[in-house]
């Protein structure tokens, strides 16, 4: 009889998710897919706000990467100041944007590594929950559980000195910033007493990085074949193909690393990607106009990042990143858990960038702002932590919001997940009627290595509350476990 | 003829004089009344009831009342602190009061009450009342949702002629500000800058202005609003 497994979470209120596994009489796996209530109400209710709010009242989608949502509504009202895409600021208001940025992806994808997925590289995927969280990493790997927590600390200092605060502060404003560092502040991130100094971020992040890679040398079977799957990539590159995660154009290559968006400028992302509703989950689809719904779907976030940039503009990052595109002999890396690997670089990526702003003088600048003529339509593109941002907004001759259209990072990786678990739910649930507690985790470990923006993938110190149950087609019970 | 006048604030001997009103008289004295709609150098106009005290036993608005020899004057005990509370949670739950979102927060002052307070959450239902939003001004943006109907708009803000720009329109619970259409439309910026001031939330806002202020250099960053209105050194 086909039956139906359903993992959900059992006590959030807000942004869940769940998944169902639909399984055949002989226990094969015939879909999987991940459910997502998603924050559409935001595009509504800020209409009629005046545009300058925008970048303030829509980071509230996120306690975790709220500054990629401020700088990606910013950047769409220097749109509509006549400040111009990206490039029109001044010196100083744009290498201050760019300091917080690189400042919050250090410490997401630090937190990330360190609190959510080391527990489970340390103790393994079918370890116990009650060992595999950031609390057993403390007790066994001092170490490690005091890097995160620093990194983490450094990464939001930067984020306080920018914006303002380290939550929610309001420094990027339509055509810049209201603040630059005082040589104090800078001073302090340069200089600041060990290890919170960006030298030690530097040494810390190069630590993770051999971390991962002896983690990969003695798992290679499971770090490369876990979720592995081949795809299209996208994300925002700078013009002459670096990466770079503020500003550039939309690049995406397919699964053999073929161009398949060339470089195109984002104003007009609408003319090349399209968003497909399906009945059975708030998140959207987005995909590739030109390739249509069914092939046109990509991924986005650290490890797309790798597979699009042609090089990285940071010379200790551009050497791992050398390796990275070696292993794969310079095709793009498909391996779901590559996507640590791929965080991690990005890590040493922004703690170098953070260097060379901090010693830029442009950073302790004091021109802000640039404004030009008003606009009455803005985009605004973000590499933010787990990819790709867009915020697209029209206003009215009164100032006013009238339009918001929003595509996150988790939405554009909307159809990657749901593959991810697929692999997943195969590799472990076929030909089993009963749930293991390795399945669980396995799933979870799946959802995670895209690091979604839904609070279950952050919750109670990297333990996923799931619910699994085996269900029959008229929707009996068979089967039911709980993870915690 | 301006009195000198003698007078107790909870058992405290102060002296003043007969021109002053109670706020005015127990600044004096070291002693902060808290106020809203008050706006030092306009006429008072007693709409929010905020500085209420017991005077002689009888609860009267410290803004409004003049000081007068041998008043016993009540400001800090329990029943009308907890008066005060009300009154501020009244009105967060009657507009639509959206902190994280606003330029005004950290220079406002509904908000720097609240703080001083330590109100949570209030006590009263929210009301969601639909509440408008003005931008057809190209100087200003007037969001109703934040308007707690103080006056300080209507009292301050005139023409070189002395006529108001802001008035009120309808009665009773729908009641609200409105621009003198003729006079909003030549608003100098000084004015519309003026207008922004002097509003103690963020109901009138000058366009384009947002978040100019840093976090940290706001009014209220690093100074309660009683500390604001009566130094340390001063304070009692
Ligand atoms: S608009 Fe501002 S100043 Fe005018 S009544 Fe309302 S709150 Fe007071
Ligand atoms: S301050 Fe006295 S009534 Fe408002």
């Amino acid at each position: 009889m086909p039956k139906k497994i359903t993992i959900e979470p059992v006590t959030r209120v807000e942004g869940h998710g769940k998944v169902t596994i639909h399984m055949d009489d002989s226990n094969q796996v015939v879909q999987s897919r991940l459910h997502i209530v998603e924050f559409r109400g935001f595009e509504r209710f800020i209409q009629g706000r005046p545009y300058w709010e925008a970048p303030v009242l829509v980071q509230r989608l996120c306690g975790i990467c709220p500054v990629s949502h401020h700088l990606a509504a910013a950047k769409a009202m220097d749109e509509i100041v006549g400040a111009g895409t990206g490039d029109g600021l001044t010196p100083t208001g744009e290498k201050m944007r760019r300091l917080m940025h690189y400042g919050q992806i250090f410490q997401s994808h630090a937190l990330h590594f360190f609190h959510l997925a080391s527990p489970d590289m340390l103790f393994g995927i079918e370890a116990d929950p009650n060992i595999r969280n950031i609390i057993g990493v403390a007790l066994e790997h001092q170490d490690l559980a005091v890097q995160g927590v620093m990194m983490r600390k450094f990464g939001q200092e930067v984020i306080q000195a920018t914006a303002g605060k380290k939550i929610h502060g309001t420094g990027a404003i339509p055509g810049g910033m209201n603040k630059s560092l005082t040589p104090e502040e800078r001073d302090s991130f340069l200089l600041g007493k060990d290890p919170l100094n960006v030298d030690k971020m530097i040494e810390w992040s190069l630590g993770a990085l051999d971390f991962f890679k002896s983690y990969h040398s003695q798992n290679r079977e499971l770090v490369d074949n876990f979720a592995n799957f081949p795809s299209s990539h996208l994300s925002l590159v700078r013009k002459d193909g670096a990466m770079d995660l503020y500003h550039g154009v939309l690049r995406a290559v397919d699964a053999e690393g073929k161009k398949i968006l060339h470089d195109v400028d984002y104003q007009k992302y609408y003319e090349y990607i399209g968003e497909e509703v399906r009945s059975w989950s708030y998140m959207k689809f987005p995909f590739l106009k030109e390739y249509g719904k069914e092939k046109g779907w990509y991924r986005v976030g650290p490890l797309a990042r790798m597979n699009t940039a042609d090089f990285i503009p940071t010379p200790l990052a551009q050497k791992e990143h050398e390796i990275f595109r070696a292993y794969t002999n310079g095709k793009p890396n498909g391996m779901s858990m590559h996507m640590h690997w791929a965080r991690l670089i990005e890590i040493l990526h922004s703690a170098e960038m953070m260097k060379e702003l901090l010693y830029d003088p442009d950073i302790t600048g004091d021109q802000l702002v640039t404004k030009g003529n008003k606009q009455y339509e803005g985009v605004g593109l973000i590499e933010a932590p787990r990819g790709t941002l867009f915020h697209h907004y029209r206003i009215n001759e009164d100032d006013q919001i009238d339009m918001a259209n929003l595509i996150v990072s988790t939405t554009n990786n909307n159809t990657p997940m749901n593959l991810a678990v697929e692999s997943v739910a195969k590799d472990y649930m076929n030909g089993h009627a009963v749930i293991s507690e390795g399945m669980m985790n396995a799933v979870e470990v799946a959802i995670r290595a895209y690091d979604p923006c839904l609070s279950c993938a952050t919750h109670a110190l990297g333990k996923m509350p799931l619910e699994i149950k085996i269900l029959d087609k008229s929707g009996n019970i068979l089967d039911k476990k709980r993870s915690s | 003829m301006n009195n000198k006048v003698n007078f107790t604030i909870d058992d405290k001997e102060c002296t003043s004089t007969s021109d002053k009103y109670i706020v005015e008289a127990a600044r004096e004295n070291g002693v902060y009344i808290p106020t809203l709609c008050n706006y030092d150098g306009v006429k008072p106009a007693g709409s929010c009831r905020v500085c209420t005290v017991k005077v002689n036993k009888r609860y009267l608005t410290a803004c409004t009342t003049p000081i007068a020899e041998g008043m016993e004057i009540e400001v800090n005990t329990t029943d009308l602190q907890d008066f005060r509370n009300a009154v501020v949670e009244l009105l967060f739950t009657e507009g639509n009061h959206f902190c994280p979102a606003c330029e005004k927060s950290g220079n406002c002052e509904l908000q720097a009450l609240a703080y001083k307070f330590q109100i949570m959450a209030p006590r009263f239902p929210f009301q969601f009342n639909e509440r408008y939003i003005d931008a057809s001004n190209p100087k200003i943006y007037h969001d109703h949702n934040r308007c707690i109907l103080c006056k300080r708009c209507i009292r301050v803000v005139k023409d070189d002629k002395g006529k108001s720009v802001f008035a009120f329109e309808n009665r009773a619970r729908q009641i609200r500000i409105n621009f003198d259409s003729k006079l909003g439309e030549v608003l100098t910026d000084e004015l519309a800058e003026k207008a922004m001031e002097v509003c103690p939330v963020g109901s009138i806002l000058v366009k384009g202005k947002g978040f100019k202020d840093p976090i940290g250099t706001r009014k209220f960053d690093h100074t309660p609003i009683d500390k604001i209105v009566i130094p340390e050194k001063q304070n009692i």
